[in-house]
């Protein structure tokens, strides 16, 4: 591997480059998101346009205040646009987070089936997909055990497992390895990079960790703070499977790193 | 090692599953000890201690018999007692007394728990229902329940009625505060879950709210009993219903002809009878924490 990175920085400022053919799976246009009213209403995003193109793998990027996971709330709808328009070929969107969130009532088998029991599949045939997904996930033999008796990475995967049994097409991830290890971290990637191949998904992928945004994206997206703009867009041309401490890996996330360094420098001035 | 009928990719596919699952094992924590073992240990650990207070209690009591602190006929001895008790607790009369008071306490519990989880449930839901009696159910809860006698008896003569009245006054307020901080404190994460999954409304609460208020439910109930307990043997004290022969009712008869022995195989059953349903409700509640990972309480 390590064939000689081509690394582009996007276009400028907010308008996106042209993406993949065809149409996109997430398109923002304009986005603005405020919170409260009148004087004391605070900008968290302003004018964020995006597209994000089927099966791609998109991480965003950006320093505390950037409103990246206020971004995965508008596209997962959890909450409302002030302005602007989100347009998405298929809802609704999978989403994971930081914390694992997995219901300590129910075993691991069933807090996948959980996914599937709002949706009113049989039991059946939830537990025969909720198997499917655990052993995607590599977490085969461990249906009956409750979530407090797994590890953190494993936690997570079960939280995917629970994601993928949406079987939505988008997948929007909060740092969702965040609180993990490096080696388990490293793992992880291995495992969403397949899953992601596998099954054809679009990913967005919030984090704060850049050699981890290059890692995975094939476009990084990377936000100003305060309020949250999309300052560039690089695309990510290296081959896959990628390592985190590879040597082109390293030069693009040195090269981000420098660009949100002076971002929020600026906030300092 | 590698063989030339195995693919680069399947070999890569096979490295990255056993790292994952070589991690798994690592990270897991070994189980040292055997459950029998753990058993035994807690058995005897959790034993001693009472035996031995049993043992100083009755000895402290016999000292007082042979000081003749009080007269014999007033604080018999503790070997007296005992026989009262054996004699007793195999006649018609004990279990028909213990019958009755039980079923009084079940209903009434069992009231209690359909009303205070519904006005818990309806007061965690709507605000101003919240801001209307939300204080005034913890200030019901420090009420001690024998005051509502007085009105209960002018509002329901003496019947059964009275007593379930007071029971369940006494015990809806735990109830209720309990499934109220339950779903205040739900963890805002899982219904941000329940959310993306795509829950609503009912099924939010179905799926997520109400099972998360659990382990705040079960002590709730645990604490709604101990005022149902305590109301119910006030009121049984109190309100003498003509033919039900309850543990109050025979314990209240037991003074009036001066049976001390009598009155103190009551209290001994009734002590007997809240330690038991005390280790039920614990033992709930331990089963909850255990399998939810939460601190063990012991």
């Amino acid at each position: 591997m390590s064939p000689s990175p081509t690394v582009k920085p996007g276009g400028t400022a907010e308008r996106t480059r042209d993406t993949a053919p065809g149409s996109p799976a997430v398109a923002l246009t304009d986005v603005v998101k405020r919170y409260g009213r009148g004087p004391g209403a605070v900008t968290a995003l302003d004018g964020v346009s995006l597209s994000v193109a089927h099966g791609s793998f998109t991480c965003l990027l950006g320093a505390s205040g950037c409103g990246k996971s206020t971004l995965l709330s508008l596209v997962a709808g959890l909450d409302d646009i002030t302005a602007g328009s989100i347009d998405e070929v298929d809802r609704p969107v999978a989403m994971m987070f930081q914390e694992s969130a997995l219901f300590p009532w129910l075993t691991v088998s069933g807090n996948v089936e959980i996914a599937l029991r709002v949706k009113g599949v049989g039991r059946a045939e939830r537990r025969r997909r909720a198997a499917e997904l655990l052993e995607t996930v590599r977490l085969n033999g461990f249906e009956h055990k409750r979530p407090h008796e797994l590890s953190g990475g494993m936690r997570q995967r079960v939280a995917l497992a629970r994601a993928l049994a949406q079987e939505a097409s988008v997948l929007l991830m909060d740092e969702p390895f965040g609180a993990l290890d490096a080696m388990t971290r490293d793992i992880l990637h291995d495992e969403l990079e397949r899953i992601w191949r596998e099954r054809n998904l679009t990913v967005l992928f919030v984090t704060h960790n850049v050699r981890e945004a290059v890692r995975l994206g094939d476009q990084v997206v990377l936000l100003s703070s305060r309020p949250g703009r999309v300052l560039h867009v690089y695309d990510v041309d290296m081959e896959r499977p990628r390592r985190i401490d590879s040597t082109p890996v390293a030069q693009l996330a040195a090269e981000i790193t420098d660009a949100l360094r002076e971002e929020v420098a600026r906030h300092g001035d | 090692m590698a063989t030339e009928t195995r693919t680069p990719a399947a070999e890569e596919e096979d490295r990255a599953g056993r790292l994952a699952s070589g991690l798994d094992e690592l990270e897991r924590t070994p189980v040292t000890e055997t459950r029998w073992g753990r058993f035994a240990t807690r058995l005897w650990a959790g034993t001693w201690p009472k035996v031995l207070a049993l043992v100083l209690v009755i000895g402290i009591w016999q000292l007082l018999f042979f000081l003749e602190v009080k007269p014999a006929w007033v604080l018999p001895a503790p070997l007296t007692v005992w026989q009262d008790l054996s004699d007793f607790v195999v006649t018609e009369d004990y279990r028909r007394a213990i019958l009755i008071t039980m079923q009084r306490a079940l209903t009434g519990f069992a009231l209690s728990v359909l009303i205070g989880s519904v006005l818990g449930i309806a007061v965690a839901r709507f605000k101003p229902l919240r801001a209307a009696i939300g204080s005034l159910i913890t200030g019901l809860q420090t009420m001690p329940s024998i005051m509502w006698f007085p009105l209960a008896i002018l509002l329901f003569q003496i019947s059964e009625s009275t007593i379930m009245f007071v029971v369940i006054l006494g015990a809806v307020p735990s109830i209720a505060n309990g499934i109220i901080s339950g779903i205040d404190y739900v963890p805002p994460a899982y219904k941000r879950v329940g959310a993306v999954l795509g829950m609503k409304g009912l099924q939010l609460y179905r799926h997520v709210i109400l099972p998360a208020t659990l382990p705040s439910f079960v002590s709730g109930l645990k604490q709604g009993w101990a005022f149902a307990w305590r109301s119910l043997m006030a009121g049984e004290l109190l309100v003498i219903v003509a033919g039900q022969g309850s543990i109050g009712a025979l314990m209240q008869g037991a003074r009036e002809f001066n049976n001390a022995p009598r009155v103190l195989t009551w209290i001994i059953t009734v002590l007997v009878i809240g330690i038991l349903v005390d280790a039920f409700f614990r033992a709930a509640d331990n089963r909850i924490r255990r399998t939810w990972g939460l601190a063990q309480s012991d």
